[in-house]
C-alpha cells in the first residue's frame, strides 16, 4: 500500500502549562479530502501550524511519503509539497489577479539587466490554471479586490496547486462566506482532489465538510475524538460528536421555551 | 516557454478598457497637470509662462522635487514613509562641500563618500523600521531631526559656519558640473541636466515597478506584508532596499543643489519630505501602500512646479502657494479614495 502523502502520529504541543494538542494522529492520501472538525479552541489551528511548519510539535512525529520529517519553516514545508492557504492572508487586494498568482514566483524573460517580469506568460498561465480549476475570471489584470471572497480563496487554491502542492491545507476557507460562495469553494476543493491533491480541510461547519470530505477527524480540547469515513457516520452524529452538539441541542430547547415570553410586544 | 500572446477574452470589451483607464492611479494627476497648465496659460500666458524659458523654469522646480518624489513613490507603494529625506538633502550637500572645499578631498572621493553616507542612512532607517516594527512615520520623523541637528552641529564644529561655499573653485568642478548642473542648449534656451535626471529616473522606476519581480514584491509588501511573506516575498529586504534608494535620491538632490549653487547651506531641503509626500499622493499613490505609479509622482511634481512658478508669472503673491498645496493635497486624497473604491469594488 502506498504511504500517505502526509501522516501525523501522536502529535502533542504544549504552550507552557496549556496542552494545545495531545496524541493526535491523522493521515491524508493523494486524491483524498480529510475534514478536520472542531469547535473554537479545539486545537485546529495548532494542528495545522504543526503540519505547515509554523510550530514544531513537542511530541509525536510527522511523515511525508512515509519518511519522517521535521519542518524548519513554512518554506521548508512548502518544499515538501505541503501548501497552506490561510483564510484572510492569501491575496493582495489591490494587485491584479495574474500578479497575485505569481507573487514571489515571478516568471522572467531576457538576460542580465534586461531580465524582466514576463507579464504575458503570467497572464496566460493564470488564465489557463484558473480555467483548469473551473474558475471563470474575465480579466486577469483586474485587481483581486474585485473578486468575491469565494473567488479569492479559489484563486489561492489554484495557485497552490500550480506551484506543486501535493497536500493542500485549507484554514477555514468557507467560514467567512455565504452559502452560494461556500459552494463555489467546495467545488474547487473537489476539483483539486480529482487532480490527485490531498486536502486537509479545516472547518467548524459540518454542513460544509460533509458533502466534500472522504474522512472526518474530530478534535475536541486538543484531543482527537476519532476519525470516521463518510459511510460510517451521519451528519447528525458528527454534529453531536463535536463539542457543541449536545450543548446546542440544550440551547435550542432553552431558547425555544423562552422566546415567546422574551419577545417584545407588537406595537 | 512559448511566447504566444495572451488569448483575448471576448467579454473584455470597450467598457472594461475605459474602466482600466479610469483605474490608472496617475490619471487624476495627469488631468490636474493639464488643467493647471491651461489655467496659467490663460492667466499668465502673456507674461512668460508659455515661453520656452518660462517652461524651463517650472520644469527645473519640478525636476528638483521630482527626483526625490520618484523614489518616495516607490517607498510609499512599498508601504513606508521617509520623513528624513529633507534633512538628508541638507546633509549630503554639506558633506560634499565640506569634504571637497574645506578638507580638500578630491571631488570624486567626496562624491563617493556622499553616496556611502546615503546608503548608510538608508540602511539605518530601513533596519530601524523593520527591526523595531515601529511605524516608519515615527522612526524617520526622529531621524529627520537627528540628521538635521547633526548636520548643523557638525558643520559648525568643522567650519564655524552654517553656510559653506567655494565648491566651484575645487579641481574637477567642471566635470561635476557637467554631470549634475550643466545646462544644454535646446530651442534657444538652456535646459538644466536635472530635468534629464528626473525623467530618466522616473522611466527606470516605472520599469522596475511594472516589469521586474522586485517591482511586484514592492506592491506585495505594501499591499499586505504578511500575505506577501506567506508566498515567499522577502518583505524586509524589499523595504530596506527602498529606504536605501530613497536616501540615494535625496543625496542626488543635495549634490545637484550644491554643485549648482557652488556651495551648501545646512538648512537646504527643509520641508522637502512633505512636498515629496504631497506630490506622490497627488499622483495617485495610496498612503496605505500597495498602489501607485512613478508616472503619478512625475505629474504631481509637474503640478507643483507649474503652480509655484505660475504664481510668480501671474504676479500673485507667492505666499498663496502653500494654501494651494494644502487644498490640492486634500482634494487629491478624496479623489484617490473614490478611485480606489471604484477599482476594487466595481462589480
Amino acid at each position: 500500500m502506498i504511504a500517505p502523502l502526509i501522516a501525523a502520529e501522536g502529535l502533542g504541543k504544549y504552550f507552557g502549562h496549556v496542552i494545545a494538542l495531545r496524541d493526535v494522529s491523522l493521515a491524508v492520501r493523494a486524491g483524498e479530502v480529510l475534514a478536520l472538525l472542531g469547535d473554537n479552541g479545539a486545537g485546529k489551528s495548532t494542528l495545522i501550524k504543526c503540519l505547515s511548519g509554523v510550530h514544531r510539535p513537542d511530541e509525536g512525529e510527522l511523515r511525508v511519503d512515509g519518511k519522517r520529517v521535521r519542518f524548519a519553516s513554512p518554506r521548508d514545508a512548502l518544499a515538501h509539497g505541503i501548501a497552506t492557504v490561510y483564510q484572510d492572508l492569501a491575496m493582495i487586494p489591490l494587485l491584479s489577479v495574474a500578479r497575485n498568482f505569481f507573487l514571489g514566483n515571478e516568471p522572467v524573460v531576457g538576460w542580465g539587466p534586461f531580465r524582466r517580469f514576463d507579464a504575458a506568460a503570467a497572464d496566460r498561465v493564470t488564465r489557463e490554471e484558473l480555467a483548469r480549476m473551473g474558475i471563470d475570471v474575465r480579466d486577469t489584470s483586474e485587481p483581486v479586490g474585485t473578486l468575491s471572497g469565494g473567488e479569492r480563496q479559489s484563486v489561492a487554491i489554484a495557485r497552490a496547486v500550480y506551484f506543486g502542492a501535493r497536500v493542500l491545507i485549507l484554514d477555514e476557507p468557507t467560514s467567512a462566506l455565504g452559502v452560494r460562495e461556500a459552494g463555489v469553494v467546495l467545488r474547487y476543493i473537489a476539483r483539486a482532489r480529482t487532480r490527485g491533491v490531498g486536502v486537509v480541510f479545516i472547518t467548524h461547519n459540518v454542513h460544509h465538510a460533509y458533502p466534500v470530505a472522504d474522512r472526518f477527524t474530530i478534535l475536541d480540547r486538543g484531543r482527537s475524538r476519532g476519525t470516521f469515513a463518510r459511510d460510517e457516520i451521519s451528519r447528525e452524529e458528527l454534529l453531536t460528536l463535536m463539542a457543541g452538539g449536545k450543548e446546542l441541542d440544550a440551547l435550542g430547547h432553552e431558547l425555544a421555551r423562552r422566546s415567546p415570553v422574551a419577545s417584545p410586544p407588537a406595537s | 516557454m512559448s511566447m504566444a500572446p495572451p488569448s483575448a477574452d471576448e467579454r473584455v470589451g470597450a467598457r472594461s478598457a475605459l474602466r482600466r483607464l479610469l483605474a490608472r492611479p496617475e490619471l487624476g494627476a495627469a488631468a490636474g497637470a493639464a488643467a493647471v497648465w491651461l489655467f496659467f496659460a490663460a492667466v499668465a500666458g502673456d507674461s512668460g509662462f508659455l515661453s520656452a524659458a518660462g517652461t524651463v523654469t517650472y520644469l527645473e522646480v519640478a525636476a528638483e522635487l521630482g527626483i526625490l518624489a520618484v523614489a518616495v513613490a516607490m517607498l510609499m507603494i512599498g508601504g513606508e514613509f521617509d520623513l528624513s529625506v529633507g534633512s538628508l538633502i541638507g546633509a549630503s550637500g554639506m558633506l560634499l562641500t565640506v569634504l571637497a572645499a574645506e578638507y580638500e578631498w578630491p571631488l570624486g572621493a567626496a562624491l563617493l563618500a556622499v553616496a556611502a553616507f546615503a546608503v548608510a542612512t538608508g540602511l539605518l532607517n530601513g533596519y530601524l523600521v523593520v527591526r523595531t516594527g515601529l511605524p516608519s512615520f515615527i522612526v524617520t520623523l526622529a531621524t529627520l531631526f537627528v540628521f538635521r541637528g547633526a548636520t548643523i552641529g557638525l558643520t559648525r564644529v568643522a567650519t564655524g559656519r552654517t553656510q559653506v561655499g567655494r565648491l566651484a573653485d575645487v579641481p574637477g568642478y567642471a566635470a561635476a558640473n557637467a554631470v549634475f548642473a550643466a545646462e544644454f542648449p535646446l530651442g534657444g534656451v538652456g535646459v538644466p541636466v536635472s530635468i534629464m535626471w528626473w525623467l530618466a529616473l522616473a522611466a527606470l522606476a516605472t520599469w522596475v515597478l511594472r516589469r521586474t519581480p522586485f517591482g511586484n514584491w514592492i506592491y506585495g509588501a505594501g499591499g499586505d506584508a504578511s500575505a506577501a511573506r506567506n508566498v515567499g516575498v522577502p518583505v524586509h529586504r524589499v523595504k530596506v532596499t527602498l529606504f536605501v534608494l530613497t536616501a540615494l535620491a535625496a543625496a542626488l538632490v543635495g549634490v545637484i543643489q550644491a554643485v549648482t549653487y557652488g556651495g551648501a547651506d545646512v538648512l537646504r531641503g527643509e520641508l522637502r519630505e512633505f512636498h515629496a509626500i504631497i506630490v506622490v499622493v497627488v499622483g495617485g499613490t495610496l498612503l496605505s501602500g500597495g498602489y501607485g505609479t512613478a508616472a503619478g509622482a512625475v505629474f504631481g511634481a509637474l503640478i507643483f512646479g507649474m503652480v509655484r512658478q505660475g504664481i510668480v508669472f501671474s504676479g500673485v503673491d507667492a505666499d498663496w502657494f502653500q494654501v494651494f498645496l494644502g487644498a490640492m493635497l486634500l482634494a487629491a486624497v478624496l479623489v484617490n479614495n473614490w478611485v480606489r473604491r471604484r477599482a476594487t469594488l466595481a462589480r
